[in-house]
């Protein structure tokens, strides 16, 4: 560089005596790559297909879900089965993008210490998820998950979930007004069959309304949680579903 | 007299403020933090009323040397000792989380110790509360002497440390009671996070402002590696943690975006934590405190230009290959894994512009425990910038993601290159700092360096084997056409491999120790009379003409 004169042409000594020049040159050479990446994500329609049966969580999966974040299942636990034939024999059919298009965040997960439980609801009893939740070696030996016996001791204390919904809805779940003025109400309703649902399936489709706990006098964190894993992966009839590479040709016909 | 009342009423009013917070608090761990905000202004309130001079308190108990008007040092000792700090407790929450996969009976039964809640805090512990104090007290040390001037805004600066320390308190306390947004290394809730954003901004404002009064006309390139790492991350904290709170009054908030689109901005906030907060950081680093323990200038100083601008444009692209093969479009993988591969190239630009500044001082990895190191660091950051790009190819990753290999990944960067470069920044840094003349021992430096070299090999080996077998056992079909193996089948598998980790991350802890031990008797003004590392040994009686024999 030396030989050549610094007026000819670009130098990187201006850039280097100029902190505001070097600052603003950095800060836009890092947000070229986002940009060109992240957001056409929220403009390509076919980032998500439409699938049939989703809807958001009722207020008792909702808080089983903040449990499931709460304790950092997400460290152990993936939410996103593979299009491998080896995953889709052991966890089911692979993940569809709509399938998390309610989680407010994602929990896909980064890692399988613990299997893959994006369609574990329905796998197993509700009695074998409350067993092994509270002492997982006593129904799988081998199993190295903690222990969460606490959960079946404590109260399900949400504070008023319409601010919850209210929130998600905020941020882009279409939660009804019904389903705001209820979710309190609702998170009873679902797990206590004597408590009488409602019009909870029906503005909740295929929710489960049962006592998940096996301690119908009490709505514990327990139930809260086996009730959030007992609906992972249910909505979507994913047989129905149109792969991705049919996409356009279901749109023709339509 | 006026200011100091203003003062004092200002953090009684916070003080007060926050327990107002915490007395309407809709959840008790909301409540919690606000007491502990609550108590941090008291004790500002204490520090300013009281006739006691504090910082003079400190300076004893830490031995620091008085102010000596030339660099403004107080916060870069302060982060040193926060570095030791920290480092001890992520590290020995690292080593109890990879005990408790060994033996789950280590969950103790609460659940404030289950793994999934100590994870983050061992992750950020590490990450934030070392490296990150790390990151601060040089970046705050080279500042000043690669400008020539002292800190821009010295109130500010300390506002800076004692306001980070609060956020680490914040976050930690928060993950042992839950507090989570459950996004990796995005965890803290969304007034933690406001709280970061104030403190990094004076810390952008500190850092630029010396920058600004600089006496050099050019701006060295470490903070070129500075500047862009505190600009990038604060653009990566600010998008990834957009959410709305539940209750102004509560812990808990909603990420503002959901399933792929949260999933690709979490994994390029997470990318980048990598790429500008553990590299570009490191490499700030690397550009001081290599050619000055090397005594030699930088290699290339095009090369420094060429590996800038190349790693900052390319890292931010690297994100998707977080995310193969799942809901994400294929189109985004696809260009996350090209560019991660591209990456591989400044990356070794980096290494090699750092390691070819021994040139013609390599002697000096024989006699110099501290450029050993450093050599170290920079190996272990081209070996795991290799298997960063390799692990990227869709074909590896189908195998390797969701294993353990992975987290051995992690380890070979964040144990062989970012620890180890910062244990020699901060053995280079102690003695000046506090105007000792040597290091209380090199033989212990060098015993650090051993432990810590053979501890990531026991880490990294056993983690490739456990990710490995994991991935395999996954796919194994039987001729019968069935899987061979059922997942628990693949846990029980990793035992040994899990005692192997959790015995290298041991050693590595044990010379973490001896540094720490190290640093406190230099500190304390001792130094070991110890044989030095290098000697040619002198023996008087060879040195002399041979002797005529005679002939028997």
């Amino acid at each position: 560089m030396a030989t050549r004169p610094a007026k000819q042409g670009f130098s990187h000594k201006k850039i280097e005596r100029n902190v505001t020049l070097l600052g603003a040159l950095a800060l836009l050479t890092v947000t070229i790559g986002g940009i060109v990446e992240i957001a056409p994500l929220f403009w390509i329609d076919n980032t998500v297909e439409k699938v049939e049966g989703m809807r958001p969580y009722t207020p008792l999966e909702l808080a089983g879900r903040n449990i499931y974040m709460r304790e950092g299942c997400y460290t152990c636990h993936s939410q996103m089965i593979r299009p491998f034939r080896d995953e889709v024999e052991r966890y089911g059919h692979y993940s569809l993008a709509a399938e998390s298009m309610y989680d407010h965040p994602f929990q896909w997960g980064s890692k399988r210490t613990g299997p893959d439980l994006a369609r574990v609801g329905g796998r197993y009893s509700d009695e074998w998820h409350k067993a092994h939740l509270i002492d997982p070696r006593s129904v799988v030996p081998e199993s190295i998950m903690p222990p969460y016996a606490f959960l079946a001791e404590r109260d399900l204390q949400t504070g008023d979930m319409a601010n919850d919904l209210t929130a998600l809805y905020r941020v882009g779940v279409p939660y009804t007004k019904a389903d705001i003025a209820k979710a309190n109400d609702d998170i009873r309703a679902q797990a206590d069959p004597d408590a009488g649902a409602g019009d909870l399936q029906k503005r909740y489709p295929k929710a489960q309304v049962r006592d998940f706990d096996g301690d119908p006098a009490r709505v514990t964190e327990m139930d809260a949680l086996i009730a959030y894993l007992q609906m992972l992966g249910t909505l979507v009839d994913v047989d129905k579903a149109a792969p991705q590479e049919r996409a356009g040709e279901t749109e023709a016909a339509r | 007299m006026d200011t100091l009342v203003a003062k004092a009423g200002g953090w009684l009013g916070l003080a007060l403020l926050a327990l107002v917070m915490a007395a309407v608090a809709v959840d008790a761990p909301f409540a919690v933090h606000m007491i502990i905000v609550a108590l941090a202004a008291l004790l500002m309130l204490w520090t300013t009323v009281s006739r006691a001079d504090y910082e003079a308190i400190a300076r004893g108990i830490l031995k620091m040397p008085a102010d000596q008007g030339v660099y403004d040092d107080d916060p870069v000792r302060w982060g040193v000792v926060a570095t030791l700090f920290w480092g001890i407790a992520g590290m020995a929450a690292g080593l109890f989380i990879a005990l408790q996969l060994a033996f789950p009976a280590l969950n103790l039964n609460l659940e404030y110790t289950t793994f999934g809640r100590l994870r983050p805090l061992h992750t950020s512990a590490v990450i934030f509360a070392f490296g990150g104090n790390a990151l601060i007290a040089t970046s705050f040390y080279v500042v000043q002497r690669t400008c020539r001037a002292r800190l821009a805004f010295p109130t500010l600066a300390r506002f800076v440390f004692w306001g980070y320390q609060l956020f680490i308190v914040l976050a930690a306390t928060g993950y042992l009671m839950g507090v989570t947004e459950a996004r990796e290394y995005a965890e803290p809730e969304w007034y933690v996070d406001l709280w970061l954003t104030i403190v990094w901004v004076a810390y952008l404002v500190v850092f630029t402002g010396t920058i600004v009064k600089r006496r050099e006309p050019h701006i060295y390139v470490a903070n070129w590696f500075y500047l862009s790492f505190i600009v990038t991350i604060a653009m990566l904290h600010i998008v990834n943690n957009l959410s709305v709170p539940a209750s102004i009054f509560g812990s808990k908030s909603y990420a503002a975006f959901a399933g792929v689109q949260d999933a690709l901005t979490q994994w390029w906030y997470g990318h980048n934590a990598v790429g500008f907060f553990l590299t570009a950081g490191f490499l700030a680093m690397m550009y001081y405190f290599v050619p000055k323990q090397a005594e030699r200038p930088v290699y290339s100083y095009r090369l420094s230009i060429i590996h800038f601008w190349s790693l900052i444009f390319l890292y931010i692209w690297a994100g998707p290959h977080h995310l193969h093969y799942t809901a994400l479009p294929d189109w985004a993988q696809t260009l996350g894994m090209v560019f991660s591969v591209i990456l591989w190239m400044p990356s070794w630009g980096g290494m090699i512009n750092g390691l070819m500044t021994l040139n013609g001082a390599w002697d000096k990895i024989r006699t110099d425990p501290i450029i050993r190191m450093m050599v170290m660091a920079l190996t272990f950051y081209g070996m795991s910038t290799f298997e960063g790009p390799m692990m990227s190819i869709k074909w590896v990753n189908s195998m390797s993601h969701y294993t353990d290999w992975t987290i051995g990944h992690v380890h070979s960067g964040a144990l062989g290159w970012n620890g180890m470069i910062t244990f020699a920044a901060v053995y280079y840094l102690v003695p000046r700092l506090w105007g000792r003349e040597r290091l209380y021992s090199l033989r212990m430096v060098n015993w650090h360096f051993w432990l810590a070299t053979v501890g990531i090999v026991f880490y990294a080996a056993s983690m490739w084997v456990a990710g490995i077998m994991q991935g395999l056992m996954w796919r194994e079909y039987g001729d019968d056409g069935y899987l061979v193996y059922s997942f628990v089948e693949s846990v029980a598998a990793m035992h040994p491999m899990y005692l192997i980790r959790a015995a290298g991350g041991a050693m590595y802890l044990a010379g973490f120790l001896i540094m720490v031990f190290n640093v406190w008797a230099t500190l304390s003004g001792k130094v070991r009379a110890e044989k030095p590392m290098t000697e040619t040994p002198y023996n008087a009686a060879a040195d002399r003409p041979l002797a005529p024999v005679p002939a028997e």
